[in-house]
């Protein structure tokens, strides 16, 4: 188990030179590109921060896109909180690690001393990592000269893919992707650069409400979606 | 500076909804319909962000370009079940070669 968890690990952090390589290609310093990595510490997020901001987002609408993508961490939480039971004091520390891996990890465990050890080693390993590979890139970024010359700004959309790749399972799940690359390229030419996929998350909503009837059987079902797309990925 | 208050906003906001997470007592969260969000806006969003950043420029217009067979390269991974880094390195490299192929 802690061999799973610092395979993950290492697989996990080393996409972290991708971002900081991203994050320097879009402007970001050196210090902001850290910071991003250490304090929000959630590689979708940060990338579509990035991304926005690359673009010429404003600051708000950047950060709304990057917020909606972190907010499924809410969830995983609640399902780590039952099985780990952390004391009121260490949930703020446990706060910054709770992830798509580290939870992959923590809710294949059998029982809570080893989902314990499991969230621990996945987290420790994951943070080191993916802090100092950013580190590497977005100084590694300035040595290398345009990013796109590299081929690095299609780094950003391909670590997007590969996060929906596995989660792309059901019609509806198909549906509303479709939906919200139409409504977000619709959206380019009309509206200020970072407000599109704020528009385009409206798919979901949608959807929902098109297929309203006859879908409360699924709950479990979804539930379960997002822990194992990322036991997948490995 | 509005680079910074964009990260504080996000790291605050990011940081805030995992600590609400571990903290709020199971049913609140526990909804259908919140449940089915949570897991479909994340979807809507990804697939958003992977179109817009590949066919859009910074001048708000929609172009096929390098970056598209970038990720084409990128899927064609993906179907193989490559691993997360030959994804991510396939694309990167294409990209870089249609590019420097066609100047």
């Amino acid at each position: 188990m802690v061999r799973d968890a610092l395979a993950v690990g290492v697989a996990v952090g080393l996409s972290g030179f991708a971002f900081g390589v991203t994050s320097a290609g879009a402007g970001l310093t050196v210090a902001q590109t850290c910071a991003l990595s250490l304090l929000v510490f959630s590689g979708a997020s940060q990338f579509a921060l990035v991304g926005a901001l690359g673009a010429g987002g404003s600051p708000f609408a950047a950060a709304a896109g990057a917020f909606f993508l972190g907010a499924r961490n809410a969830f995983y939480g609640l399902r780590l909180s039952q099985l780990l039971r952390l004391p009121r004091a260490v949930r703020p520390f446990a706060a910054q690690w709770v992830i798509d891996e580290t939870s992959a990890v923590t809710l294949a465990q059998p029982d809570r001393r080893s989902a314990r050890v499991g969230f621990t080693v996945t987290g420790v390993t994951i943070y080191l990592l993916w802090n100092l590979t950013t580190l590497l890139g977005a100084l590694g970024a300035s040595a290398l000269g345009d990013p796109a010359g590299w081929g690095l700004d299609a780094a950003g959309p391909a670590v997007f893919l590969a996060l929906l790749a596995p989660m792309l399972k059901g019609r509806r799940e198909r549906t509303v992707a479709g939906l919200a690359v139409i409504l977000a390229l619709a959206c380019v030419p009309l509206l200020p650069a970072g407000v599109p996929v704020l528009v385009a998350a409206l798919a979901a909503p949608i959807v929902l409400i098109a297929a309203r009837r006859g879908t409360a059987r699924e709950d479990a079902a979804d539930a379960t979606t997002t822990a194992q797309r990322t036991e997948k990925d490995r | 500076m509005t680079t910074w208050i964009a990260i504080g906003v996000t790291a605050f906001g990011c940081y805030a909804v995992k600590l609400l997470g571990l903290s709020v007592p199971a049913g609140i969260l526990e909804r259908p319909l919140v449940k089915r969000l949570a897991a479909l806006v994340p979807l809507a969003l990804l697939a958003a962000l992977t179109a817009l950043q590949t066919f859009s420029t910074s001048e708000l217009k929609l172009v096929v370009d390098a970056r598209a067979a970038g990720l084409a390269a990128a899927a064609v991974a993906l179907l193989l079940r490559a691993p997360f880094l030959v994804v991510i390195g396939a694309a990167v490299l294409v990209t870089a070669a249609v590019r420097a192929l066609t100047g």
